[in-house]
């Protein structure tokens, strides 16, 4: 298993069909000559397709497989237009510098905000459909026949009239000369035989057998190995170090500062890497956030709560006159802590530096971030500096939020010119330094009339912004957008699903000095925590039915009411559960999907939770995969009830308190209840699934644990709270 | 030098006694199928068996092995996918991100070793490691349709 990749490789095609031999996308394997040879011959009918001789057809896949299914869902669009063997599919990832080199000819390579599929289904689609009419041209040029009167199916084409057929793989090299065309008509979805069907992963067998490359397994001739620490306050400096201490500990090569922040051991094995960088004495400059910690947050938080400057994201009639002359004012608190991404496998990077050339391993939701940041750490321009990926193990946003592990590993590497080294955080570096779920409150305020109608609703959001630390130019007059997911009056993106006749959501934007970043679900997960949970409460005081209170401000909006409808029905709403067994309700729209959850949980008299079942709908409007749709609705779970139950990162002395899973817990099997999917796809539009049910995860258990026992809880995580009967 | 019995051949292995077993077998045997989560025994992407039994590598220093003791990773289950586990993986398509999903494996297997016809709370017990993707359920049933087989005790 043990093999090397060769690192001058210039050339493009070695597709996963290769991957057998140990590897990983896109590298070359210098033991396959014959592999190599049939690439030499393969004809790249467009950017997407390639087909070899041998009928091999290679779809490239711009965005990258995180878990989430992307790469089979996109070659199935490809595949469905092209009309080939899905038998014979396989797939590469083309890199960021081939893109650059292209004109971007692949479009975006970023892979977040559940966009992988909905954001380029209609160019992968054309590029299928190019390459088929392409092909299809070819054969009939060769007969002498027009095009028209031929057909293509499963890469054979056939011309009827002559009894005559041929093979993609045949007219091929043909074909890639021939003028792509201009007009290129789709499939309607309804005529579908490989897209629309749950096929299984491209990408199971590889990760069944220990074969399947990660970055951090990569392995380069003479790589070394190096780990490090960067000041555990964020902000803080890098004071100094006492390399010589650990110089002589075994296979340690060079303890070299990285940046003014941290400091890192190069040795030959990764463990004695960190061996010694454990025995280093480091001194920090602690900087000034070191008398930080949660608890100030919170205060300043609350403070927001009630200021008189806020931003405003969504604004109708006037909730303040609707509050003073409402029948009921219904008033709470909510409030949602940072959280870290955890993914599996922690942060890596591999770099060679060569003084005029810098080339990255690594697993990046955004290879072409990945690629500036090399650029710029390398000190090199970008067509000197090339990003190889690999799937990643998990990516949740924290992949595509910051790109700091590769410029640490291109600063390493750099002092070790000629000689790649490979990073690796340690899991206890990788919490420490996350990029992490916004910290948040909300006060909600609703005016109810005589009737228990709602007829104002104030949303106060009060908490830190993402795009102020990650993306300042995404600001809108100092305003963060991404703030108000999922409650904005229009757009495509997420609608705010209830019509209140006066209604403020508003933004005391507070910035802690806590890196935030993007976290699978982004703020839609608080936004409709907060709103769901204060809907029930606010049904609750109305004396209604938490389903029929919702229905009627979901009047207008046909798709949210729909999901909603669906796990009512499905979910036994308003019929008898279980002994001792009580519902809740969820729902939301955010990433361009409808989503509703109705979940089952009991309560012990002692306070022990147990969620029993959820079920979930979703409307992503078209379905590439089902199969698929369902994985990310039950993983959805997993991480967003994760969250709830167990997700809380604290900063004390303006650190992070929690190092590893032993302090920041997360769900185990014991706690995963059975998932029940309906996936209900209306057409006409195109919504992302790989984050959607996210949102209804842990208000519709909220909900449910107040049916369950009365008590509301109203802040995060639950493991803290107290379920206990009085 | 430490001598090691990986996948049924015998390694001599230069390496400092207090090495964890994980890093030998990644960094000296190249078997890189065995993953690195967490460090301390926690999450479980490590695991690999050891005479049988699922044990978390990270943990693990590699002189507390005795020469003869047989490790098997997730490259040495089977040659061609055939454990019962790996076909049953195979068919509800149970992986996702597929990092942790050795050591899931790993113990899965060792699970129906001990325990041929695990219940529910089998599975909780036994299957203790982190998946942050979600796969708990597919991994349930995956682990409900190998028990069914013929060979589900195999190690």
């Amino acid at each position: 298993m043990t093999t090397t990749i060769e690192t001058s490789r210039r050339r493009f095609l070695v597709g996963s069909a290769l991957a057998a031999g140990g590897f990983a996308l896109g590298f070359h394997v210098p033991f396959l000559a014959g592999a190599e040879a049939a690439a030499e011959t393969a004809a790249e009918l467009n950017a997407w397709v390639v087909i070899r001789p041998d009928e091999t057809v290679v779809i490239r896949i711009a965005r990258v497989e995180m878990g989430q299914g992307t790469l089979t869902g996109l070659a199935q669009l490809v595949a469905e237009e092209l009309d080939c063997d899905w038998s014979k599919v396989t797939t590469e990832y083309p890199t960021p510098g081939q893109n650059v080199a292209r004109n971007r000819v692949w479009g975006n390579f970023q892979t977040a905000g559940s966009r992988g599929i909905r954001d380029s289904q209609d160019y992968v689609r054309k590029g299928g459909a190019a390459a088929r009419m392409m092909l299809v041209q070819a054969a009939a040029d060769e007969w002498g026949v027009a095009a028209s009167e031929c057909t293509a199916a499963g890469g054979v084409i056939t011309h009827a009239a002559s009894s005559r057929s041929t093979t993609y793989g045949k007219v091929a090299a043909a074909a890639a000369k021939l003028e792509p065309p201009k007009d290129i008509p789709l499939k309607d979805p309804k005529d579908w035989k490989i897209a629309g069907q749950p096929l299984p992963r491209l990408d199971t067998a590889e990760k069944l057998d220990g074969r399947q490359v990660y970055s951090i397994d990569v392995k380069l001739p003479g790589m070394l190995n190096a780990a490090v620490r960067a000041c555990p306050v964020f902000g803080g400096k890098l004071k100094s170090f006492d390399a010589a201490s650990v110089e002589g500990m075994p296979g340690v090569r060079k303890v070299v500062a990285v940046d003014d922040t941290g400091v890192a051991v190069i040795a030959d094995t990764w463990w004695r890497a960190k061996t010694a960088l454990d025995a280093l004495p480091v001194e920090w400059d602690l900087g000034p956030n070191a008398g930080h910690s949660s608890a100030e947050f919170a205060k300043v938080l609350r403070e927001g709560l009630e200021a008189d400057e806020a931003f405003v994201g969504s604004q109708a009639g006037d909730v303040r006159a609707a509050v003073a002359g409402a029948a009921k004012v219904v008033e709470a608190v909510y409030g949602v802590p940072h959280q870290h991404h955890a993914t599996m496998e922690p942060m890596n990077a591999t770099a060679l530096f060569t003084g005029d050339r810098c080339e990255v391993w690594t697993a990046t939701q955004n290879a072409e971030a990945a690629l500036a940041t090399a650029s710029t750490a390398a000190g090199l321009p970008i067509p000197q500096c090339e990003v190889h990926r690999l799937h990643l193990g998990g990516g949740f946003g924290r992949r595509s939020t910051s790109h700091d592990f590769v410029r640490q590993a291109v600063l390493i590497a750099k002092q070790t010119p000629g000689t790649p080294v490979k990073l690796i955080w340690s899991r206890e570096e990788d919490m420490l330094h996350g990029r992490y779920h916004p910290v948040t409150m909300c006060k909600l305020t609703g005016a109810l009339d005589a009737q228990g109608n709602v007829v104002g609703l104030h949303m106060r959001i009060s908490g830190q912004s993402i795009l102020v630390s990650v993306n300042p130019q995404g600001l809108q007059n100092g305003r963060d957008p991404a703030t108000f997911q999922g409650l904005n009056p229009s757009g495509a993106e997420g609608v705010f699903g209830y019509t209140i006749p006066n209604l403020l959501i508003d933004h005391a934007m507070r910035n802690p000095p806590v890196p935030p970043g993007f976290w699978r679900g982004v703020n839609n997960n608080q936004n409709a925590l907060y709103l769901e949970s204060f809907v029930d409460e606010m049904a609750h005081a109305a004396g209604h039915d938490a389903l029929e209170f919702r229905r009627r401000m979901l009047v207008n909006h046909p798709k949210h009411l729909a999901v909603l409808d669906a796990v009512a029905e499905a979910g036994g709403w308003g019929k008898p559960a279980a002994e001792g067994v009580f519902r809740g309700l969820a729902q939301h729209m955010g990433f361009g999907s409808y989503v509703a959850a109705c979940a089952e949980v009991s309560v012990s008299r002692e306070g022990k939770l147990k969620i029993h079942r959820i079920v979930a709908a979703t409307d992503c409007g078209h379905v590439v995969n089902p199969q698929q749709v369902r994985a990310q609705i039950e993983g959805s779970f997993a991480y967003g009830l994760s969250a709830a139950l167990f997700g809380e990162i604290t900063v004390k002395d303006g650190k992070v308190e929690q190092e590893n899973f032993d302090s920041y817990p997360v769900m185990l099997m014991e706690d995963m209840p059975a998932v029940e999917s309906i996936v209900m796809p209306s057409g006409e539009f195109w919504g992302g699934v790989g984050e959607p049910t996210i949102f209804v995860a842990a208000p519709a258990v909220l909900n449910a644990i107040f049916a369950a026992t009365g008590k509301r809880i109203r802040t995060l995580p639950l493991s803290k709270a107290n379920l206990r009967s009085a | 030098m430490t001598r090691l019995t990986v996948n049924g051949t015998e390694h001599d292995i230069d390496v400092d006694g207090d090495t964890p077993l994980l890093w030998v077998v990644r960094e000296q045997l190249g078997l890189t199928g065995t993953k690195f989560g967490c460090g301390i025994g926690q999450c479980g992407a490590c695991t690999v068996h050891v005479d049988g039994a699922a044990v978390r590598s990270c943990a693990l220093p590699v002189s507390a092995i005795e020469a003869e003791q047989k490790i098997v990773t997730i490259e040495g289950l089977s040659p061609d996918l055939s454990h019962p586990i790996q076909k049953a993986w195979l068919a509800l398509d149970v992986p996702q991100c597929g990092y942790c999903q050795s050591g899931q494996i790993m113990a899965a297997a060792a699970l129906l070793r001990e325990t041929p016809k695990p219940t529910d709370e089998d599975i909780n017990a036994g299957m203790q490691n982190i998946c942050r993707c979600g796969t708990y359920n597919r991994i349930r049933a995956a682990i409900k349709l190998a028990a069914e087989s013929p060979q589900a005790q195999r190690g």
